[in-house]
């Protein structure tokens, strides 16, 4: 690991650093930039995204200006991490390769003295157009991080819409409470009239109904008018019991009897003495 | 007035604010002044639209949904302080992106419209179709057409849900280039 420091002015405290050994190897000196174990280089490689992003990361942490590289060791630097992954056998991306190509190609065409004539001419730099890639592609760099710190919908937010239910099916016609209410009491009607087809041929006769009050009112005595009446019984069957009531008034077999306006109605069969009493 | 005759009175401006309140909240997508303007049978001035979304953002303000602008219109978020707390019913973690993915995502950003070419050239690595189907994926990239160069390749661009997504209204509100200095710097001196 002969690899040179890019930094110009040693740190003193790597000065003092004692002797060590690694993997039976002394090391004259600690390494001056992050040492990688050769197990970990594909690790490592796996850290940059390529090798502008290695290039930075030699060059920021040697901590030179971009804009006037060392090209002598950061070519040497840069060669070592690629020979240490060509040694360890690595499937190298071409893109270090052509890297490496590109560093050597630039240090060799500093080393050459420069034609008088180009020496006038400003733009000639052979690090420039490296340059240039690097500050683009570290100004991309720093342009992902500011990115990725934007909040963003499902990380930092999420979208807040109420769910209407209207949306999560087909359109429907309107149906209100009254609608409902109608369509029942329809159905309600038809029952009855259904029902009161069943009553007429069970044969309910009116004449049936009378003897049934009669036979109630002879074996419970007197009765309130509404007792008469079966709760729940059938529309039909109400009628014709009511009818059977009045048949029976009318007939002078009951009487019918209530004290005041608005009280109670009694049934009691008719005395004997009371036939032409009025109800 | 008298030559509009059919013109309904028009809404009060509360009135106006708690329709434009409800729709926003019903909707499922951000939605322009332009679309709120037609909840309405009046013609209302997009001033005044524009002066009640801004009350309507104040009304909202330190709740855990808030009210904000981004490039398609006007659209609620939860907020991202409480977003840790509604993660905890999520069975999966939010999407983290590789560093490949954000760099190609920056460098379409910045400098579209770009082909594959134009992105490896600047990160000096090849582009693997993975990270250009993710950003697909997630609609935030798509091709607007072609380079006429040999192999006719696509022209990818940021979409308008990109910057729906990071409640951006235009490109322009995107971080500016930290490094962009460096670059003047450098042109100068040549």
């Amino acid at each position: 690991m002969s690899g040179e420091a890019l930094i110009a002015e040693p740190v003193p405290a790597e000065k003092a650093a004692p002797p060590a050994r690694l993997y039976g190897e002394a090391l004259e000196k600690l390494p001056l930039d992050l040492y990688i174990p050769p197990d970990a280089l594909e690790v490592f490689l796996d850290a940059f995204q390529g090798p502008l992003d290695l290039l930075l990361y030699l060059i920021r942490k040697a901590n030179v200006d971009i804009l006037d590289i060392p090209m002598a060791p950061l070519t040497a630097q840069y060669l070592v991490y690629v020979e240490a992954m060509r040694s360890q056998r690595l499937e190298l991306a071409a893109e270090y390769l052509l890297m490496a190509a590109m560093l050597l190609e630039i240090k060799s065409r500093m080393l050459l003295p420069r034609p008088p004539r180009e020496a006038a001419d400003e733009g000639e730099d052979p690090r420039a157009e490296l340059v240039r890639r690097l500050i683009e592609y570290e100004q991309m760099k720093a342009a992902a991080l500011a990115l990725d710190a934007i909040p963003r919908i499902q990380r930092e937010h999420e979208w807040v819409g109420v769910q209407v239910a209207e949306r999560l099916v087909e359109i429907q016609p309107n149906v209100s409470a009254t609608d409902l209410q109608l369509a029942w009491l329809a159905l309600m009607r038809r029952a009855d009239m259904t029902r009161h087809h069943k009553v007429t041929r069970e044969a309910l006769s009116v004449r049936e109904f009378m003897s049934g009050i009669l036979r109630r009112l002879h074996e419970e005595g007197d009765l309130r008018f509404d007792q008469l009446f079966e709760v729940g019984a059938p529309a039909a069957q109400m009628v014709v019991n009511f009818l059977a009531v009045l048949e029976l008034a009318r007939e002078n077999l009951i009487e019918l009897l209530q004290l005041e306006a608005f009280a109670p109605i009694y049934v009691r069969t008719a005395r004997t003495a009371a036939v032409a009493e009025p109800v | 007035m008298s030559e509009l005759p059919e013109q309904p009175q028009s809404p009060s401006p509360s009135e106006v604010k708690r329709v434009l309140e409800a729709a926003l909240l019903a909707s499922q997508d951000a939605m322009s002044t332009g679309e709120l303007r037609k909840l309405f049978e009046q013609e209302l001035d997009h001033a005044l639209i524009r002066r009640l979304l801004d009350e309507l953002r104040e009304d909202w303000a330190g709740r855990g949904i808030e009210l904000v602008q981004v490039s398609s219109g006007w659209r609620f978020r939860t907020t991202a302080d409480v977003q840790p707390y509604l993660d905890r019913l999520k069975n999966e973690k939010p999407a983290k992106y590789s560093r490949a993915v954000l760099e190609t995502l920056a460098i379409i950003a910045y400098r579209q419209p770009v082909t594959r070419g134009d992105i490896e050239d600047i990160r000096g690595v090849a582009v693997s179709p993975g990270i250009i189907k993710a950003l697909e994926g997630r609609g935030w990239i798509d091709s607007v057409g072609y380079r006429e160069v040999p192999g006719r390749p696509a022209l990818y661009a940021t979409t308008r849900r990109f910057l729906d997504d990071l409640g951006l209204r235009t490109l322009a509100e995107l971080p500016p280039l930290a490094e962009l200095q460096k670059v003047m710097e450098f042109n100068d001196a040549r």
